[in-house]
């Protein structure tokens, strides 16, 4: 044990009947409680907000309930539905979508945090531009996005001259989704550039100049010397990324509802959308849907921990 | 954030209220200008009327409401609430969250009870299980409204059997007009088209029938609604990329004289007028006959007032609901409103629109009150959808409705 338990012997060591009860059963496990105490606000709030949540949501997938009415459990069987259902095919196939494309955020911001990582005059400002769309909202850019979009919107006459006048890519099954996923980029690539150009700021010059005189340039000494030193920023980014992409949600709802019928739905739309839209309020078949989504970010966070766990123990 | 605004007012309100006899409780969604306005106009008079009650309102933002009421008729129950008729109101019903208000109805002692006599043609959408759960007090007329001068201009007169709208539509379409506007991002509108084509080539008891799910979507008469559909469909007589616009993203193009027709309900007049359009180049008409001699029956959406279950004071609620339904007050309320009064006694104001409405309805055989509030909530939502991908992909019908069937058969189980 630390000095906390021997101090009073030290300061009353003519008084041992006080010093006997000062060694008290707290006094012999403060140290071993004292963190569990500062750590019990936080672990109260994570028991509530997060762990009772699941369970609650995974027993709610279970029954057949519409908020008011008395539940009925119903076992299994909105999963069953769900593998049925072909607009959940639809949405798991969307979040893919949303996966993959996503990733070019990661790519694009490095590209733009190398550019943008240069001493003229003005680069500061220019720097807090770029960074701008992270800073407003996904609404705001879900809506300028939407009118962008408009066939009389902003770039419909460009549309015109590529002859594809009156295309409307938010109504066309096919395509909205990528449509919603470059106004979903779009602020991820900000976010991308912000990690990098930190990381940018915090390079080893002298580990350049090393690989400098041994002869690396260009491409080479980018990806030998400086991408390596990245490796934080990269590994932030994608991490990012990646849930980024899994919670779409809000420009969904804001630019297309999940529409045209429902081909541009993702998951955590989806769920929303028969548990708490105005047409639904199938409480169980919406938790299904979550279970899924829960699933899904499961292995991928395991994944993560996983391969922080075996980093840590390298000491990296 | 108003929405969190509005609920934070309404809980505090609850709060504080205090529960003495003679307080009234009322909770609405009423944050738009003109039912404000109409609403603050009967609550006065009300109060006016019968000083020993106190009026206290919760206001909600309409969105919030629809996720409030859940909350509030459960936890800490209004006396008063506005809603809807028809199949929206069921949830709450079957939950036993709505007072039985069937005595107001008929001649039970209630001092101008007895609201049968003055809403007969309204009380059905109010029944659930033979009994009656609520007061009607206003609604709107759903039609085609068109542009009078291009219809001039096409040489083209007002259609009024299934042909002559056709024909109309390809003259449109020939002269470079759209002929009919929609704007399907958020869906309904599409029911709204579907309805009428239901109504007209099957008549109203089938489109009851249909949203009670007591006729699967693979039904020869289903396809009857869609093979008319496709006249209108498969010639391109609808605006292109409907998809992505809501319903007032297409009204721009009617007010340009891009597109000459619309099939809405009324409440869209004031934005064609807002617009520029006025009484001389915008005009109503009724959807025309499809199959002759089926009677008429239209699309006439209620808003309606209910009393919670959990009501304190269920007297004074009743008296307020009664005060409601006098064709004097509906009258006054519905002036402002720029609706109709459902009180066959309360006249309206002269407006083209309002008295073509009063008129139609008037003699409309019965009122459906739209497929999103006649269907239970779940086939309103994917029978919309189904809808909707068939306007952008006729050829896909088949495939459409038999996921709807598949979706009846789970629904209505």
């Amino acid at each position: 044990m630390g000095w906390f338990s021997t101090t009073p012997f030290l300061n009353v060591p003519n008084s041992t009947q006080i010093t006997y009860r000062k060694s008290s059963w707290w006094k012999l496990n403060q140290q071993r409680l004292t963190p569990w105490i500062f750590l019990f606000p936080g672990l109260l709030l994570f028991l509530v907000y997060v762990i009772w949540p699941i369970f609650n949501s995974l027993y709610i997938s279970l029954l057949q309930w519409d908020g008011l009415s008395p539940a009925i459990y119903v076992g299994l069987s909105n999963y069953i539905e769900l593998l049925d259902d072909e607009y959940f095919y639809i949405s798991l196939m969307n979040n893919l979508k949303w996966l993959i494309l996503f990733m070019l955020a990661v790519p694009i911001g490095l590209g733009l945090a190398i550019f943008l990582n240069q001493t003229i005059f003005g680069i500061r400002l220019i720097k807090s531009l770029f960074f701008f769309p992270f800073v407003i909202s996904q609404v705001v850019i879900g809506i300028i996005f939407s009118w962008f979009y408009n066939p009389r919107g902003v770039i419909g006459p460009f549309l015109d001259k590529l002859g594809l006048s009156n295309y409307a890519i938010l109504a066309d099954e096919n395509f909205a989704t990528y449509g919603i996923i470059f106004a979903g980029i779009y602020p991820q690539i900000a976010y991308c550039m912000i990690l990098y150009l930190t990381g940018l700021n915090n390079l080893n010059t002298d580990q350049i100049e090393a690989g400098r005189m041994d002869g690396a340039k260009g491409f080479s000494l980018f990806k030998n010397i400086i991408l390596p030193q990245l490796k934080p920023a990269t590994f932030l980014a994608i991490v990012v990324t990646v849930i980024g992409s899994l919670r779409s949600f809000d420009m969904v709802a804001i630019m297309t509802q999940g529409g045209p019928y429902g081909s541009t739905n993702v998951l955590a739309y989806y769920m929303f959308e028969t548990a708490l839209s105005e047409y639904g309020y199938r409480m169980g078949y919406g938790s299904a849907i979550a279970a899924v989504l829960f699933t899904i970010m499961m292995f991928y966070i395991l994944f993560f921990i996983y391969r922080m766990y075996q980093s840590e123990k390298k000491g990296l | 954030m108003k929405k969190i605004i509005a609920t934070l007012t309404a809980i505090l309100a609850m709060g504080f209220s205090s529960s003495f006899a003679g307080t009234l409780v009322i909770n609405t969604d009423l944050t738009d200008p003109a039912p404000k306005a109409a609403f603050e106009w009967a609550f006065n008079k009300f109060q006016e009327e019968n000083p020993d009650v106190t009026i206290e309102v919760n206001n909600f933002d309409h969105e919030g409401y629809k996720q409030a009421i859940r909350n509030f008729l459960t936890t800490s129950p209004p006396d008063v609430f506005n809603w809807y008729a028809g199949n929206r109101m069921l949830p709450f019903v079957r939950a036993g969250l709505v007072e039985d208000v069937s005595d107001i109805w008929s001649d039970t002692g209630w001092v101008d009870g007895n609201l049968t006599e003055g809403m007969s043609h309204a009380k059905k959408p109010m029944t659930i299980g033979g009994k009656q759960w609520g007061i009607p007090y206003t609604y709107y007329q759903w039609g085609v409204y068109y542009r009078k001068d291009i219809f001039a201009a096409n040489g083209i007169s007002v259609p009024t059997t299934w042909d002559e709208f056709v024909a109309a539509c390809a003259t449109l379409k020939a002269a470079g007009v759209t002929p009919i506007t929609i704007g399907s991002k958020y869906l309904w509108t599409t029911a709204g088209v579907f309805d009428y084509l239901n109504l007209r080539t099957n008549g109203y008891e089938f489109h009851m029938a249909l949203t009670k799910g007591e006729i699967p979507y693979t039904d020869p008469r289903v396809h009857a609604v869609f093979d008319k559909w496709d006249e209108l469909v498969k010639p391109g007589y609808f605006l292109e990329n409907h998809a992505s616009l809501a319903w007032q993203e297409a009204i721009p193009p009617m007010i340009n004289g891009e597109a000459a027709m619309y099939v809405m309900g009324n409440f869209s007049v004031a934005l064609f007028k807002e617009g520029g359009l006025t009484n001389d180049n915008l005009g109503f008409f009724q959807f025309p006959e499809i199959t002759p001699g089926i009677p008429m029956a239209e699309e006439a959406p209620t808003d309606t007032m209910h009393i919670a279950s959990g009501a304190k004071n269920k007297t004074d609620a009743k008296r307020f609901l009664i005060f409601l339904s006098r064709a004097d007050v509906q009258e006054e309320m519905n002036k402002t409103l720029g609706q109709l009064p459902v009180n066959s006694g309360s006249k309206v104001d002269p407006d083209p629109f309002l008295e073509a409405g009063l008129n139609m309805l008037n003699n409309a055989y019965a009122m459906a009150q739209f497929y999103d509030r006649d269907a239970p909530a779940e086939m309103a939502s994917e029978g919309m959808k189904g809808f909707q991908e068939y306007m952008v992909n006729p050829d896909r019908r088949d495939k459409i409705l038999e996921r709807l069937e598949k979706v009846r058969q789970r629904v209505y189980k």
